[in-house]
């Protein structure tokens, strides 16, 4: 005779559970969204992430047990930023006919996001691992929690930093171009998705369709741009620390 | 779309291993993405076969995120007083990219006459 101690001691062991979980648990999240008009303030991925924590709490799981579960998710983060070729593929004949504002908005759009967030930190003195998860926040998720990683930062504060980085940028981004008062829907949209990758670009998409495939196209250029422009501007502030 | 999946993987493992070789701090998966950009340049039909998985994975890129999201819980008590620094510098510096980004990208297309459709 099993009883439900048993069972559960046995379930919340292997992987099954927690991927299961971790799959419910954004679908819950993207019902919520979906609930509240898609308003970017109601974010999937922070529902997800605050039930999820909330539950290896109450169950007193440790994060090493949740990950055997939740490795097969995390895993796909490599091949989904392999298949980001496919975007920019499509937006290659717009981009020859935009190619020089395409290039200075993402020289000058990738430093700013670095060089300001690094500047900004090490101002109000936060620590070296801290500077290095910050650097590439910017970029596209898989590809900030690599470059953070060979960076010396740490691949989870970055995923936190990354998520902030795209719900701000989808939250002021409407209300900041039209202070701003530019009607160019390419500059525009290549100009969030560039700072706020995946986020802003789902944002950009519910605006103009011309701003969501610009913002395709920045969020997968800055993917590669930050990569180069991540640890140039580290080494710029973090000479002198520890 | 078990092809597709292979040559999505195949060209992730040769990114990693030329991320290795080179001396640049460029993650495998990027390099992966830039190789695979190429072949769908040079074959169309090579972009037909990779285009329903390749949307299929990228249709749920939010969720791939969650994991790792989940591992700050156990960071936030280790931040301590650096949590408002940091949530100042992602404010600010989201702000002043979108800005800087969005002027250059309009001023440079005056410029150089560049206008959409």
């Amino acid at each position: 005779m099993t009883d439900f101690a048993d069972i559960w001691s046995y379930l919340s062991q292997g992987p099954l559970l927690w991927l299961t979980a971790t799959l419910a648990a954004y679908t819950l999240g993207d019902a919520c969204f979906r609930l509240a008009g898609r308003t970017p303030l109601v974010n999937p991925v922070l529902i997800a992430v605050a039930v999820l924590a909330l539950v290896l709490h109450l169950t007193a799981t440790p994060y090493a047990t949740y990950f055997e579960g939740a490795q097969f998710v995390h895993f796909l983060l490599g091949p989904a930023t392999v298949a980001l070729a496919l975007p920019l593929y499509d937006s290659l004949p717009r981009l020859r006919r935009a190619l020089w504002p395409v290039l200075a908005a993402l020289v000058a759009g990738s430093l700013t996001a670095a060089l300001s967030a690094l500047a900004i930190g090490a101002a109000l003195g936060v620590d070296a691992t801290v500077l290095a998860s910050l650097a590439p926040k910017s970029a596209t998720a898989p590809v900030a929690i690599g470059i953070a990683e060979r960076i010396g930062g740490s691949p989870t504060l970055t995923a936190v930093l990354v998520i902030l980085t795209g719900i701000t940028g989808a939250v002021v981004a409407t209300p900041l171009l039209n202070l701003l008062r530019l009607r160019d829907w390419r500059a525009r949209g290549f100009a969030v998705g560039l700072t706020s990758h995946g986020i802003g670009t789902a944002r950009a998409l519910q605006v103009h369709p011309t701003a969501g495939a610009f913002a395709a196209l920045g969020m997968a250029l800055n993917a590669i741009a930050t990569a180069l422009v991540a640890p140039l501007a580290l080494s710029v502030f973090s000479q002198g620390l520890p | 779309m078990l092809h597709a999946l292979i040559a999505i993987l195949t060209f992730q493992l040769v990114g990693e291993t030329l991320a290795r070789a080179l001396p640049m701090p460029l993650p495998g998966p990027v390099l992966g993405m830039v190789l695979m950009l190429a072949a769908l340049v040079v074959s169309p039909r090579f972009a037909a076969l990779v285009r329903p998985t390749a949307q299929g994975i990228l249709s749920h890129l939010s969720l791939l995120f969650v994991p790792a999201g989940v591992g700050v819980v156990g960071h936030f008590a280790t931040l301590g007083g650096q949590t408002a620094a940091i949530g100042l510098a992602v404010v600010v510096s989201t702000i002043l990219a979108i800005a800087v980004a969005a002027l250059t990208f309009a001023g440079v297309a005056r410029l150089t006459g560049s206008h959409d459709d």
